[in-house]
């Protein structure tokens, strides 16, 4: 279990919850970043944030504080598939 | 006023009236624009910076009233700017008809998210249309939409266009009239049964306590945490209702539906529904094309490096592509005033107060607003196309994390840097800003930003008071000067907005929860229209402010009119000069020694005698009175007259000085005799220099930091829909201006005295 911020470049995980009921809680979940989901990071702005994801097929910037509030489980598949 | 939301059919006599509503990106400003036409009123809505933007648009010969609502993720509203859009759909906002349909408009290569703002618009119960654009976007990326199945799934129409290319048009008013005349339908909703039985209780008792209450606006109630419709829809008093609300909170997290989650779970649930056996992907080499044109433009180098390109084009272009048709603009200016004055023959009108009202009030005054305008149409055009392709919100992305410390986003940057060449399409590019907190700050201090209207200042001053040695053997000593000049503007901008946030602004940090869209090409309909928009909207609704304050300044120089012993002299003596002078032309004797000294002291006492006229107005009145106000920052009451005739624009003053110190009004920074009268001009009644380095200093720090610009503060007035804004600005930068001028005289003489 890890937080989307600490997400490797390329790597698939899903969503297991969002953290916080405020403006940012919400906005997360309204743009579809709700348990289950599958988010891809694509990559940095070039001074290291915010990131780029890709969920939903669509591209969402997130800043780095707020990946840090979604809770995500790395694929298990592709994570063996990295390491192995 | 609000009204609730009644029951009411449509009938043949009224307008029927249809809004329009959809996410950021979306194409629904080209719908509008092809729906409705240039046929537009524009106007804000009472009490908050949200722009009304209503159009006529025609459905089979039935006129309909189309509502553009500002682009919107969702139909949760946390602010006031948010809630109009909710009381615009709920008939609830006065002033504006209450929708009989709406217009869902959804981007089809993003159909999934989209589908989230079309589920709440479903919940609202009105007769919904869903537009399905960007399909060409779509299909290019290898995903297609079967409409027919959607529709079905949906239950409600829904039609694709291309409304650039003015596509799909008809299908959709012919699909529009057809559900608006089928009257209102059930809302519905997708919640689970738990949370609409407590909607449903929530309902009952609101409605027997407060009246008829949309139940949409209830379930709102229960999932805005923020507060902010408990505080919109509740009394002050109401406990009651505040603990019923926290109870079926409770209860609703205890099965397992907690309060706000369970709207995005149904919603997307309800969505993945829907879009069962509707879309279908494969892969395709322009979606992966746009990938990699992401990986380019984000890159640390090259796009770091094509940002830093794209900026300086656009900042240069602003500057030299507008500086043309401002020349020009200036000369169809002098040429109409050298017509009406006559300069090369008879005047078409005599001297007096309506000659003089004309050439420096009218004119002056429409071309102080039209003087803007190329400025404003280069910026618009590259905004518009960085918009529609899709790099806008790449600009924001690359620049937040250089924002972020200030407490700005990204989304700042480009309104900021455009100020540097001028504040007025700066602060109009702010609208891109959504959240209304970020869009106010960047406002407020775009006008720091040191504008081209200040380089004549600081070319006059300091090519007459600063030496031109060098500094530590590199830098120039005048170039160090005018660059810290532009460092103090961006410094002190640094400091407002970190104390606007701590005091007047306060407020969570918005989210730089963003999409970036993939990229296309731009539409040259679209970006043509956006940028005559924006034109239209600066002439008509800043410029008349504009043009009103140009008018008064001028009142204030001329009048009253100075009409002493010693001026009527002068103006006598002036036409024995003038008879004098057409005696020797018509003598031929035009190169004689004679007819220049005659000529000479005409124009002495020329203006000798406008100068005269300026100090006796009421302008030059102010300018003494507020001598002992500006003595501290070295200035005579000459400057201070100038800095209070600078109020249309900066660049007046300059002009103003030439006048005060009897040169006429022709003298522009680069003059000569301009800048020798400066250096030898003292102190009325005494042999004392006005000027001397500390004093261009303060002069030149005042006009970095004050806010002498009348177009900047209508536009602001324009922006934020309240006189409030523009006299804060002016407020806080004059009081910034003279104590940092007042400090920089302070010290800089005692450094030139130690």
């Amino acid at each position: 279990m890890s937080v989307l911020s600490d997400l490797p470049i390329g790597r698939l995980a899903r969503v297991l919850s969002v953290a916080g009921t405020d403006g940012v809680g919400v906005r997360l979940l309204e743009m579809g970043l709700i348990p289950g989901v599958e988010i891809r990071l694509l990559g940095t702005a070039p001074l290291g944030d915010p990131l780029e994801f890709e969920l939903r097929g669509y591209r969402l910037s997130l800043r780095r504080s707020e990946a840090a509030r979604v809770e995500v489980q790395v694929d298990a598949a592709q994570a063996e598939e990295a390491t192995g | 006023m609000k009204t609730t939301n009644t029951q009411t059919t449509v009938n043949a006599a009224r307008t029927i009236a249809v809004a329009l509503v959809g996410n950021p990106n979306t194409g629904k400003s080209t719908l509008f624009t092809a729906l409705a036409g240039v046929r537009q009123r524009v106007g804000n809505y009472p009490g908050v910076t949200v722009e009304k933007k209503v159009g006529r648009a025609n459905l089979s010969g039935r006129a309909v009233d189309l509502i553009d609502l500002p682009g919107t993720y969702s139909l949760a509203p946390r602010s006031p700017d948010e809630m109009v859009t909710v009381d615009v759909l709920l008939g609830r906002q006065a002033g504006t008809p209450r929708p009989d349909a709406v217009l869902c408009v959804v981007d089809a290569s993003n159909l999934e998210r989209n589908l989230y703002l079309v589920s709440q618009a479903l919940d609202l119960g009105l007769p919904t249309v869903v537009v399905l654009t960007m399909v060409d976007l779509a299909e290019g990326r290898g995903i297609r939409i079967d409409v027919a199945r959607l529709e079905s799934q949906l239950g409600v129409p829904v039609v694709a266009v291309a409304a650039h290319r003015r596509m799909g048009l008809d299908p959709l008013r012919a699909a529009l009239l057809k559900s608006i005349l089928g009257g209102r339908r059930e809302s519905v909703t997708p919640f689970p049964p738990e949370f609409q039985r407590e909607v449903g209780d929530l309902h009952t008792r609101l409605t027997s306590r407060n009246g008829q209450t949309p139940r949409f606006l209830v379930e709102r109630l229960l999932l805005d945490t923020s507060g902010y419709i408990e505080n919109d829809l509740l009394s002050a008093d109401d406990r009651a209702t505040r603990e019923a609300l926290s109870a079926a909170r409770s209860r609703l997290a205890e099965a397992g539906q907690p309060v706000p989650a369970v709207e995005a779970i149904a919603r997307y649930g309800w969505a993945a529904n829907v879009l069962n056996g509707v879309v279908t992907r494969e892969a395709s080499e322009s979606a992966s094309l746009s990938d990699r044109l992401d990986r380019v433009l984000c890159n640390k180098v090259v796009g770091v490096l094509i940002f830093v390109a794209l900026m300086f084009v656009m900042f240069q272009s602003i500057f030299t592509w507008a500086a043309p048709a401002m020349n020009g603009i200036d000369g169809v200016k002098e040429r109409l005033v050298a017509w009406i004055e006559g300069a090369n023959g008879q005047p078409l009108m005599q001297a007096g107060p309506l000659r003089s009202l004309i050439t420096s009030g009218v004119i002056e005054g429409v071309g102080g607003v039209l003087i803007f305008l190329p400025q404003i149409l280069i910026l618009f055009t590259f905004i518009a196309v960085l918009e529609d392709c899709g790099y806008m919100a790449r600009a924001a992305y690359l620049m937040d994390k250089l924002m972020a410390p200030i407490g700005l986003s990204g989304k700042s940057f480009i309104p900021l840097l455009s100020s540097f060449a001028c504040a007025i399409p700066g602060v109009m590019a702010a609208r891109v800003i959504e959240n209304r907190r970020d869009r106010l700050l960047t406002i407020l201090v775009a006008p720091l930003m040191s504008c081209s209207a200040r380089l004549p200042v600081y070319t006059l001053l300091i090519a007459a008071f600063i030496p031109d040695t060098r500094v530590a053997g590199i830098f120039g000593l005048q170039g160090a000067t005018m660059f810290a000049m532009y460092a103090i503007g961006i410094v002190a901008a640094v400091f407002v907005t970190i104390a606007l946030r701590g005091t007047i602004l306060k407020g969570e940090t918005p989210p730089f929860v963003m999409e970036l869209p993939s990229y296309k090409v731009p539409s040259l309909r679209v970006v043509v229209s956006r940028v005559l928009d924006r034109g239209w909207a600066f002439v008509r609704r800043a410029g008349t402010l504009i043009f009103a304050v140009m008018v008064l300044v001028w009142a204030a120089a001329y009048y009253p009119r100075l009409d002493d012993d010693a001026s009527r002299r002068l103006a006598a003596e002036r036409e024995t000069l003038e008879a004098k002078i057409v005696a020797l032309e018509e003598a031929g004797e035009q190169e004689s020694p004679d007819y220049a000294a005659v000529s000479e002291r005409r124009d002495d006492i020329a203006n000798h005698l406008s100068g005269e006229q300026v100090r006796h107005s009421y302008l030059g009145r102010a300018g003494q009175w507020i001598e002992p106000m500006v003595e501290p920052l070295g200035w005579d009451w000459r400057i201070g007259c100038a800095a209070i005739a600078s109020f249309p624009a900066r660049e007046v003053v300059v002009g103003t000085m030439g006048v005060l110190y009897d040169l006429g009004t022709e003298e522009d920074e680069e003059s000569p005799s301009l800048r020798e009268k400066l250096r030898t001009a003292t102190w009325d009644g005494t042999d004392r220099k006005v000027f001397g380095v500390p004093v261009a200093l303060s002069i030149m720090v005042f006009f970095a930091l004050c806010c002498q610009c009348a177009a900047t503060l209508a536009v602001i007035k324009r922006e934020t829909n309240s006189w409030r804004w523009p006299a804060f600005t002016f407020f806080y930068m004059t009081s910034l201006a003279y104590v940092a001028a007042l400090a920089t005289y302070q010290i800089a003489i005692r450094v030139v005295a130690g």
